[in-house]
């Protein structure tokens, strides 16, 4: 049902917008490419803040709409990507980050994977030392290998 | 009637599963066979009563009898008969309904093919059953009920959302809750040993092949989902990292890891506490998402029902099931023997190394998910967390797994040579670094992260198929025997070799359709044309059509070759469904090789222009092609003779089966 589901917020939005536009209109573009680019790329990381987990970039919104002219006006005045996206973060908070910043209410989300990954390796290593050691024996010598193959051979030759 | 009769069987569907859950336990600890025979027969007679009251419920939609609540909301008398079937599913109540059909069949099967299984097991195994479709049956009368009359039955329905209005509807929720549902027989199991106390040959040799079969489901039913958005949504996004589709994403990551532990466990009995964890906690994420889509805890237009009686709920039964599985291992799981030794270079250990990947990827697809709820909620400050984290955090988790796949089929059992493994890799190796190397070559201003990452889709591929001629001697032998060698092969090792193989297909695509896919946002006039990915696009003219409730205005366009020859037409369309008044965009796709032109209509411009947004989708369709490859993998690997013993689909080979039952490879 998931991809139903974000299907149905679509719905809602273009329902709510009173006329359905597909994100990006020709007539919001930017003449000069590198700063369209550009636009493109801080806008896959600002959410669009009335449609849950949708990007501005590939949003329909009113709200969208908005926000995608008002970077491309901060990149026009000559702003690094940085400055645009700190900029945004100023007036609409923290939320429209789609990749939150790392600081200490976010810790625990940017050091989890580290952790349990640490966590998972030393309790590996910790197993291996206590328990691996009991595994002996020696690689097969040579004449052992060769027998190996005859009765390898001899079992192909059978099976035919 | 129907309806009633239907409603009953449910209810009646309830007392069986109440029987079911607690008779054979009682059974089992008493060691009595008469109780324990009670199982089976309940859930076969639980399967029995969802099947009639999911019929009654269909009944209703194929006949639009508009006297019932759920039928009226979601659907029309003149919608064409499929979506009149697949409409059952297409709201919170009919697929709950799905839900519980689908976990009763599950039970019927393990009751009907599970003859040869320890009775104490089986009769522990369908108890736990019962107990999940006990609760889920009182959370679907209780709240959700389907077969609410309404008075009096209105004229007309409401209609089914446009955008369910879609062969993906029939085809995408079945499989996807086939897989969670299908993990519920593994949990099943995982207790059933916690329970007893051990666990044993019969008990691995079982848990594999459901936890194959729910994962090919799960597989399939997330591919057919990722290909349903990218041409419904009108923008050819594959994959979001949305909440509810990290809901069906973790329960496939620990489903992978089960799959594989489950594999030492079958053949070296070393990992039983472990697997038994993994078995748990896949399910327990399939109840999460269940609870996710259902609850409105995210705060997102994209819940399903946002009924707080529900979520409180399914939190409840979360909570309950969860906790109690996690309580029962923390109490039980000691008492289970630990088996074989290996040493850390060896089969094993390269599967091991699996599920520490593995498992931090579903941790932090898991935590990614929760955290902005959590954070909210416990200090009041709110958060995104979206695609731009989940690809900075996966990625390097997945490369370095990646990199290890083609390496674990290689090693030996106990203990591995990795410097002989990675010589048989010596041509996978050089063969990805050409392909990256002429990709960096002829993609001029190809991004070197893109062509590393098709160099890695290349080395997957040909690891995988090292391992299968490394098996048959290819090179060693003579040809002759090299086909024999090779036919004789076990079906699970081909189907290692496929899934591993569609991995790499799967990981092209994505690096291409993410590098080299280009996009265009444009006005056009009807004859303008417009130069897309090697092809010339051109807008010949628009058209109104009228279909099963709905108007569109259609677009056609021609796609024109180098020489300026008409290759193929594409029309693109936006429909507005009555009923609702809804649009819907309809995408114009067109397939070339494994690449796809890809054309959205948008708005009438001021001068006749019309808005258009063309996009060359390259090698888009290897993501889903490869998924499918990995799914038929699980499929041929079910086929193998050594799992019929317990696999359910093979009802008369079984008994032919019975001789051989020891691992043969």
């Amino acid at each position: 049902m998931r991809r139903v589901l974000a299907l149905l917020a679509l719905v809602a939005l273009l329902a709510a917008t009173l006329s359905p536009a597909l994100a990006v209109n020709p007539d919001e573009m930017l003449k000069n490419p590198t700063l369209e680019k550009r636009a493109r790329v801080i806008s896959a990381q600002l959410r669009c803040l009335v449609c849950q987990n949708e990007s501005i970039d590939v949003s329909d919104a009113a709200l969208a709409k908005d926000i995608r002219l008002l970077v491309r006006r901060r990149l026009v005045k000559g702003e690094t990507n940085k400055q645009v996206i700190d900029y945004i973060v100023s007036r609409y908070g923290e939320f429209v980050l789609l990749k939150p910043r790392f600081e200490t209410k976010t810790l625990l989300l940017w050091g989890t994977p580290v952790f349990i990954f640490l966590c998972g390796a030393g309790a590996m290593f910790v197993y291996s030392r206590k328990r691996g050691g009991g595994v002996g024996g020696r690689p097969l010598s040579a004449e052992e290998e060769a027998a190996l193959s005859a009765i390898l051979e001899r079992a192909d030759k059978r099976s035919e | 009637m129907i309806i009633e009769l239907g409603h009953f069987a449910l209810i009646l569907a309830l007392a069986t599963t109440l029987i079911q859950a607690t008779l054979p336990l009682l059974g089992a600890r008493r060691r009595d066979a008469a109780l324990m025979n009670v199982g089976p027969v309940a859930a076969v007679g639980t399967f029995a009563l969802i099947a009639a009251s999911f019929a009654a419920l269909t009944s209703a939609y194929v006949r639009s009898d508009f006297s019932v609540l759920n039928v009226w909301q979601n659907s029309h008398s003149m919608m064409p008969l499929l979506y009149k079937f697949t409409g059952v599913w297409g709201n919170h109540e009919g697929s709950m309904m799905l839900w519980v059909l689908i976990l009763a069949f599950f039970g019927a099967l393990v009751a009907v093919f599970g003859r040869n299984l320890p009775h104490t097991l089986r009769a522990n195994v369908l108890a736990v059953q019962g107990w999940i479709a006990c609760a889920f049956l009182i959370f679907v009368l209780l709240t959700s009920n389907p077969f609410i009359r309404l008075y009096p039955a209105p004229l007309e329905g409401q209609d089914l959302n446009p955008i369910l209005q879609d062969f993906g509807l029939a085809v995408h929720p079945p499989m996807l809750y086939l897989g969670y549902v299908g993990f519920s027989i593994t949990f099943s199991f995982a207790i059933a040993a916690l329970i007893d106390g051990r666990i044993d040959a019969a008990w691995a040799r079982w848990v594999r092949p459901w936890a194959l079969a729910a994962w090919t489901f799960l597989t399939l039913g997330i591919a057919m989902g990722s290909y349903w958005s990218y041409y419904e949504l009108g923008w050819g996004g594959w994959w979001f990292w949305d909440p509810v589709e990290n809901a069906s994403f973790m329960p496939w990551l620990a489903g992978t890891a089960l799959l594989h532990s489950a594999l030492v466990m079958e053949k070296r009995e070393a990992l039983k506490i472990w697997t038994v964890l993994l078995a748990i906690l896949t399910f327990s994420l399939s109840l999460l998402g269940t609870f996710l889509v259902r609850s409105g805890v995210l705060t997102s237009v994209h819940a399903f029902a946002t009924d707080p009686r529900r979520g409180v709920f399914i939190l409840g039964i979360l909570i309950l099931f969860i906790g109690g599985a996690f309580a029962l291992f923390a109490w039980r799981a000691p008492t289970l023997r630990q088996g074989g030794l290996f040493s850390p270079i060896s089969r094993e250990g390269a599967l091991v190394l699996n599920n520490l990947f593995l498992t931090t990827a579903t941790a932090t697809v898991l935590v990614g998910t929760l955290y902005p709820l959590a954070l909210e909620a416990l200090t009041g400050e709110k958060i995104s967390v979206g695609p731009p984290f989940f690809n900075l955090t996966f990625a390097p988790l997945i490369v370095p797994l990646f990199v290890a796949v083609p390496f674990g089929p290689l090693l030996a059992w106990k203990r591995g040579d990795l410097l002989a493994a990675a010589e048989r890799l010596y041509f996978a190796m050089g063969a990805a670094l050409l392909v990256a190397l002429a990709v960096v070559y002829f993609a001029t201003g190809a991004p070197v992260l893109a062509a590393l990452g098709i160099g890695l889709g290349v080395y997957l591929m040909i690891g995988a198929l090292a391992d299968l001629a490394m098996r048959s001697g290819l090179g060693r032998i003579d040809a002759g025997k090299t086909w024999h060698r090779f036919k004789g092969l076990p079906r699970s090792v081909f189907g290692t070799t496929l899934a591993h193989f569609g991995l790499g297909v799967s990981l092209i695509g994505i690096v291409c359709a993410t590098a080299f896919s280009t996009e265009m946002i444009t006005t056009m006039k009807p004859g303008d044309v417009k130069a897309v990915g090697g092809y010339e696009v051109r807008f010949d003219g628009m058209r109104s059509e009228t279909g099963g409730g709905y108007r569109a205005d259609v677009a056609t366009f021609s796609a024109l070759d180098g020489a300026g020859r008409v290759v193929s037409t594409v029309s693109s369309a936006k429909r507005f469904y009555f009923a609702r008044q809804q649009p819907t965009t309809e995408a114009g796709i067109r397939t070339f090789g494994f690449s796809q032109l890809y054309i959205s209509l948008g708005d009438p411009e001021d001068g006749g222009g019309r808005v258009v947004r063309l996009w060359w989708k390259s090698q888009v369709v290897m993501i889903w092609l490869g998924a499918v490859i990995m799914a038929a993998g699980g499929v041929v690997s079910l086929s193998d003779r050594r799992l019929r013993i317990g696999a359910p689909a093979r009802r008369r080979s079984r008994t032919l089966a019975r001789p051989v039952a020891e691992p043969g490879e």
